[in-house]
């Protein structure tokens, strides 16, 4: 039994601005991570303002100038499977192919993705930790096998869930923001806060606001990017070690080349050593040992993680192989 | 609490309910319509044994909201079989031994069904990234594989699989 809220789902996106700006309000896209969440009583939540009368929020269309605008309840399923998405940034279809089940993917959305709560067990579970207000990090103590090794700084352990976000921030996207000040664009590279910024929001989204867009540039002529995502179980699963490759190669050479971690960090996890390692270079055998070591350059493994340095190495070192 | 109407088409059947905010569309289905084929099992999301087509989709139940489905189809397990015939997929499992427990069966036959819908001949990987979201703790899912590869072809027979009885040619 879910606890008890109230239920709009406004029609305009100015109702839905003024529903949300209500304490305790939520915002319900494809449902999937609100209802477990609310499950599992680590929020409270008193009113759910739904998403799903805003037309103009789903499907993906094509910009003038060959980038990709997707609206934020366009559902993974669609993105996956949709033909310029395949074409344009293959990265992006391969990401969103790997979020959780073909039944979540055919509920959760684009937006809802990027915005989920931690998975960390303690988080889930009944343990009153510092993202709940409480004073202590149970995971850094306790079971952090499938923790973080960048980006914690030892105060919060979580990885950030989401499948899509280091494709898209890879491939330079931007999101679209309405709220109660109108609306703004903020690059999904500074979407995500570290605990260091702040412990109760995973995100800068402000209260009342809400992604209605996602924004792709068009694709360079040799623009390659692809995700892979290293999993416990095949069939369904969190990332333990992802990564996210968008890269422009010249004759052989990486002219630019941006690079994303998951499974890795409390946030999507630039890896500025993997693409400095190979920025101006050919991708050979040597340029491809240096960017696998080069990973775990800056890592803070806990003790029943370190395993995780030598998946993403192994993963950095299959996945330039296999893009080159 | 106060209810809101919402009309549901389930299994072809269009109907009018009163339901609560926080009533999921499986509790709708199972406690209100009486439809207790669709299972829960985790209620978040994980094992697929509340598996229903929306819209001709399958979605976990559990994890919607009745008042999201408002004016959507709704299939069940129930919707199947045509009055006591079982569908070709059903007897399939039958057939197949894929059916142990049970528990994980009415997710399974909708997700095969919702598969056999969009691609009537599917090979065994894209059959088995179509089951991925279903657990099943009994039968090692071989013999699920099979009963709907079956049933996608009972004509050609089924080297695969491991049983005599059924309608198709089995080596």
């Amino acid at each position: 039994m879910l606890p008890q809220f109230s239920y709009v789902r406004p029609d305009t996106l100015q109702d839905t601005v003024r529903h949300l700006k209500e304490k305790n309000a939520a915002i319900h896209a494809g449902g999937t991570d609100l209802i477990g969440c609310l499950r599992d009583g680590i929020m409270q939540v008193d009113k759910i303002v739904s998403l799903n009368a805003l037309s103009d929020l789903h499907g993906i269309r094509e910009t003038a100038d060959g980038g990709l605008v997707i609206g934020a309840l366009t559902t993974i399923t669609e993105v996956a499977e949709n033909l310029l998405v395949k074409q344009k940034y293959p990265g992006l279809s391969q990401g969103s192919s790997e979020v959780a089940s073909p039944q979540l993917r055919n509920q959760g959305t684009i937006g809802g993705n990027l915005c989920q709560k931690p998975r960390c067990w303690y988080y889930r579970g009944e343990f009153h930790c510092l993202r709940k207000g409480g004073n202590t990090c149970y995971a850094l103590d306790g079971e952090h096998q499938f923790h973080a090794i960048f980006g914690h700084d030892l105060i919060c352990v979580i990885t950030h869930p989401s499948d899509t976000a280091p494709p898209l921030a890879a491939l330079s996207a931007q999101l679209k923001i309405s709220g109660p000040e109108g609306s703004r664009t903020v690059p999904v590279e500074n979407f995500y806060l570290l605990p260091v910024e702040d412990l109760e929001t995973e995100t800068v989204l402000k209260p009342g606001e809400v992604i209605t867009h996602i924004v792709l540039p068009a694709p360079a002529k040799n623009l390659r990017s692809s995700y892979r995502k290293v999993r416990a179980r095949r069939s369904w699963d969190f990332a333990l070690a992802g990564l996210a490759l968008a890269l422009e190669i010249e004759n052989d050479t990486v002219t630019r080349g941006r690079v994303y971690l998951s499974g890795a960090a409390p946030v999507p996890w630039r890896s500025r050593p993997v693409e400095e390692a190979i920025t101006g270079r050919k991708l050979d055998a040597a340029t491809i040992q240096k960017a696998a070591l080069a990973v775990v350059e800056d890592a803070n493994p806990l003790p029943e993680n370190t395993y995780k340095m030598d998946l993403f190495k192994g993963v950095v070192e299959e996945e330039l192989n296999a893009i080159r | 609490m106060q209810t809101i109407d919402i009309t549901l088409t389930v299994n072809d059947q269009q109907q009018t309910l009163p339901v609560k905010s926080n009533d999921t569309l499986l509790e709708v289905i199972r406690d209100y319509l009486d439809l207790t084929g669709s299972k829960e099992g985790c209620g978040e999301g994980v094992c697929g044994s509340c598996t229903v087509l929306l819209d001709g989709h399958p979605v976990r139940a559990c994890l919607t909201l009745a008042l999201e489905a408002d004016g959507c189809a709704v299939t069940t397990v129930e919707g199947l079989a045509d009055e006591d015939t079982l569908s070709p997929l059903q007897q399939s499992f039958i057939d197949h031994g894929a059916v142990q427990c049970g528990f994980c069966t009415p997710g399974m036959l909708i997700s095969a069904k919702a598969l056999l819908d969009e691609n009537p001949s599917p090979d065994r990987q894209k059959l088995r990234q179509a089951l991925s979201g279903n657990i099943c703790r009994c039968t090692g899912y071989a013999k699920i594989v099979d009963a709907v590869a079956h049933a996608a072809r009972p004509e050609s027979g089924c080297p695969d699989c491991h049983t005599k009885d059924s309608g198709g040619d089995h080596d």
